[in-house]
C-alpha cells in the first residue's frame, strides 16, 4: 500500500475536522477495536444523537436509485409541519449530494464549544454533509476505509443537533449501521439483486427495514400521456421482492423529469409541482413512514 | 512496492481500460458490456474484468448468472469474463469486506485469471473514489493501464461527482480516454416525442469543460434494460441479438473514437 499512500492528497484534511482531530489518529483502529469487542465511541454517539426521536436510514445497495433525492423529498415534506423538527445527515464522502439537492451547497459549518452546529435551510430543517468540511467540491476524497470510518464516526459524534423529531441519513451504497431503514430501489433486477443483499445486512445487523420504496418505475411521457416502462420490472419489481422477503412495499414513484430538475436547482419537488402524479406517490409514502414510526 | 506477477498475467493483453464514475448508477457497468459486446462483433478479442465486490452486476448482465463458464470463442471471437459474482456462494447474501480483504481480492483477480490473448480488457469498478480503485490503479501501476473511460448522466447532481473522479485519474497519473454522457433522453414509444428524462448535454459540456475527448452520447433505451436484464444463455448470441439494439449503432462511433484515443 506503501507507494499510492504518498499520492493520497493531503488538501482533503485542510478544513475537514475528522483527519486533524484526535479520533482521526486512531482511525486505523478501528477495525481492530470491532472485531475485538463494542466500539468505546458508541456510547457517545448514543448520546449525541439522544434527544432524536426517529432515526431513519435510507439505503439501497445499489447506486444511483435515487437516495439522496429521496432522503432530501423526505426531509423538505416533513418539515411542512411547522412543529416537527426534522435533520438530514449526508454521510456519502465520495459523492455527498445532499448540499446541492437541498439548496445550500455553499454552505460552511461552523464549529462551536459543544460541537458542529448544522446548517439550516429551513428553522426547522438542518442539514449536514460531509460535503460542507471538504475543501473544494471538485477534488476527490481518495480515502481508504477506515480512515472513512473514523470520518463518520466522527461526524456522529460531533454535530450537535439538538431535539429532532426524524434524523434521516443518506447513505452511500453498500454501508450501514444502526437504527430503522427505508430500502430505496428500482424496478429492475440489475438493481433488486443489489437491494436484497442489503436487505440480508440490514437483517443481520438487526437493523428493522420500515419498508421498500420503488423509485423510477415507469414514465409517463409529457406530450402523449402514455406510459412507457423505462426500467422494466422483469423479475417482478420490488412488489415481487417484498412479497417474497414479507416486508412493506411503501410505494412507487414515477420517473419525472422535474424531480431532476428540482434536485438540480436545490428545491422542494413536492411544493414546486403540486399536481404531479410523483408528489402524490411522495406524499402517500411519507405518510405512511409516519405512521409506521409513531 | 512492486507486482511482477500482475505484468506478467497481464502481458499478453494489448489494452487495458478501466470504466469508472463518481456517482452511482449512471450505467458504468451497463457501457462495460456495450463497450465489449461492440468491440467483440468487431472481432476484437475481449475481457470484462468486474471488480465491485458489494455489487457485481456483470455476470446478471451477460446471461452467466450462477453459471461456471465465463469465456466463449468462436472463431475470431472471443468475449471472456470474470467477476466477484461468481465466487459467492449464495447470490443473495450480503458480503462485507474490509479494505484489505478488498485488496487481496482483487490482486487475486489481476494475477491469477488467465486470459490469454487479449485486445481489450475492460475494468467495471463501483462508483467513486474507494479501496477498489486505488487497489486497482497500483497494482496496475507498473503496468501502466491504458487509462480510464468515464461515465455520467446528464444532469448537475451527477456531473459534481464525475468531476471529482477525473481529477481522481489526474491525482494518480491515470490518462483519463474520454467520457461518455449516458441515459441522454428518451425516445417516447408512443408518439416518438423526446424527453430529457434526466436532462441532456451536461455530459459533453464538463467533458469541453475538463479539456477530455467526448466519445459519444447515449440515450434511454428500454430495450437495452431488458437485454440486459433477460440475456440468452449463450455467451457470444449476446453480441448478435446487441446488434440489433440501436445503441449498438451509437456503441460502434464510441469504439471507433476510443480506438482513437488508443
Ligand atoms: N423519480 C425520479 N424521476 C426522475 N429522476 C429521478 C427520480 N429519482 C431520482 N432521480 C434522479 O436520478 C438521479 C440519481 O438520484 P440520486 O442522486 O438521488 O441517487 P442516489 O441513490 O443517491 O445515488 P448515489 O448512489 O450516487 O448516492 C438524480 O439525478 C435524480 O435527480
Ligand atoms: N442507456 C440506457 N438506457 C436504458 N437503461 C440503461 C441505460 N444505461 C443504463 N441503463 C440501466 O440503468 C441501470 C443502472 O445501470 P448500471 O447498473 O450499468 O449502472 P452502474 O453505474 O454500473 O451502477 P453501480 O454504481 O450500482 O455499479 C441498469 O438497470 C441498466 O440496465
Ligand atoms: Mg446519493
Ligand atoms: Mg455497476
Ligand atoms: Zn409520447
Amino acid at each position: 500500500m506503501s507507494e499510492l499512500n504518498g499520492q493520497i492528497p493531503d488538501n482533503a484534511n485542510e478544513h475537514c475536522p475528522g483527519p486533524d482531530s484526535e479520533q482521526a489518529g486512531k482511525a486505523e483502529g478501528i477495525c481492530a477495536t470491532q472485531a475485538r469487542g463494542p466500539d468505546p465511541d458508541i456510547p457517545i454517539v448514543t448520546e449525541r444523537l439522544q434527544g432524536i426521536k426517529h432515526k431513519i436510514l435510507v439505503l439501497s445497495g445499489k447506486g444511483g436509485v435515487g437516495k439522496s433525492t429521496f432522503t432530501a423529498q423526505l426531509g423538505f415534506a416533513l418539515a411542512t409541519d411547522e412543529d416537527t423538527d426534522v435533520g438530514v445527515v449526508d454521510i456519502d464522502i465520495c459523492g455527498p449530494s445532499i448540499p446541492r439537492i437541498m439548496g445550500c451547497k455553499d454552505e460552511e459549518i461552523h464549529g462551536a464549544a459543544d460541537g458542529w452546529t448544522p446548517v439550516y435551510v429551513q428553522d426547522n430543517l438542518a442539514v449536514m454533509s460531509i460535503g460542507f468540511m471538504l475543501p473544494s467540491e471538485e477534488e476527490p476524497v481518495i480515502w481508504r476505509g477506515p480512515k472513512k470510518n473514523g470520518l463518520i464516526k466522527q461526524f456522529l459524534k460531533d454535530v450537535e443537533w439538538g431535539s429532532l423529531d426524524y434524523l434521516l441519513f443518506d447513505t452511500p451504497p453498500g454501508t450501514s449501521d444502526e437504527h430503522l431503514s427505508v430500502v430505496v430501489t428500482t424496478p429492475q433486477e440489475v438493481s433488486l439483486q443489489d437491494v436484497r443483499k442489503e436487505i440480508d445486512f440490514c437483517r443481520k445487523a438487526r437493523v428493522p427495514v420500515l419498508g421498500v420504496v420503488e423509485n423510477m418505475s415507469g414514465f409517463v411521457c409529457p406530450g402523449c400521456h402514455g406510459e412507457s416502462k423505462i426500467f422494466y420490472p422483469t423479475t417482478g419489481g420490488a412488489k415481487a421482492m417484498c412479497e417474497e422477503l414479507g416486508i412493506p412495499l411503501l410505494g412507487s414513484i414515477p420517473l419525472d423529469p422535474r424531480i431532476g430538475k428540482a434536485c438540480d436547482f436545490g428545491t422542494s419537488f413536492t411544493d414546486t409541482v403540486p399536481d404531479s402524479p410523483a408528489t402524490k406517490a411522495y406524499l402517500d409514502i411519507i405518510s405512511k413512514i409516519k405512521s409506521l414510526v409513531n | 512496492m512492486s507486482h511482477p506477477e500482475v505484468g506478467e498475467r497481464l502481458a499478453s493483453i494489448k489494452h487495458v481500460v478501466l470504466v469508472l464514475s463518481g456517482k452511482g448508477g449512471v450505467g458504468k457497468s451497463s457501457c462495460t458490456v456495450q463497450l465489449a459486446l461492440s468491440l467483440a462483433s468487431q472481432g476484437r478479442k475481449v475481457g470484462v474484468l468486474d471488480i465491485d465486490l458489494c455489487g457485481p452486476s456483470i455476470p446478471r448482465m451477460l446471461g452467466l448468472d450462477g453459471q461456471q463458464i465465463h469465456q466463449a470463442t468462436a472463431g475470431w471471437k472471443r468475449l471472456a469474463c470474470m467477476s466477484i459474482g461468481f465466487l459467492l456462494p449464495d447470490k443473495n447474501a450480503s458480503v462485507v469486506w474490509r479494505g484489505p480483504k478488498k485488496n487481496a481480492m482483487i490482486k487475486q483477480f489481476l494475477t491469477d485469471v488467465y486470459w490469454g490473448d487479449l485486445d481489450y480488457l475492460l475494468i467495471d469498478t463501483p462508483p467513486g473514489t474507494s479501496d477498489e480503485h486505488l487497489a486497482v490503479v497500483e497494482y496496475l501501476q507498473e503496468w501502466s493501464p491504458d487509462g480510464a473511460v468515464i461515465i455520467t448522466t446528464p444532469q448537475a447532481v451527477a456531473l459534481t461527482d464525475v468531476k471529482k473522479e477525473i481529477n481522481f485519474c489526474h491525482k494518480v497519473g491515470l490518462p483519463v480516454l474520454g467520457l461518455i454522457e449516458n441515459m441522454s433522453g428518451f425516445v417516447c414509444p408512443h408518439c416518438s416525442e423526446c424527453t430529457n428524462v434526466f436532462s441532456t448535454g451536461g455530459g459533453e459540456g464538463l467533458a469541453g469543460h475538463m479539456e477530455i475527448p467526448f466519445l459519444g452520447r447515449a440515450p434511454i433505451d428500454p430495450n437495452l434494460v431488458m437485454l440486459l436484464e433477460r440475456p440468452s444463455k449463450r455467451l457470444l448470441s449476446i453480441v448478435e441479438t446487441y446488434e440489433r439494439c440501436e445503441l449498438s449503432k451509437i456503441f460502434k462511433g464510441i469504439c471507433e473514437r476510443l480506438d482513437e484515443a488508443l
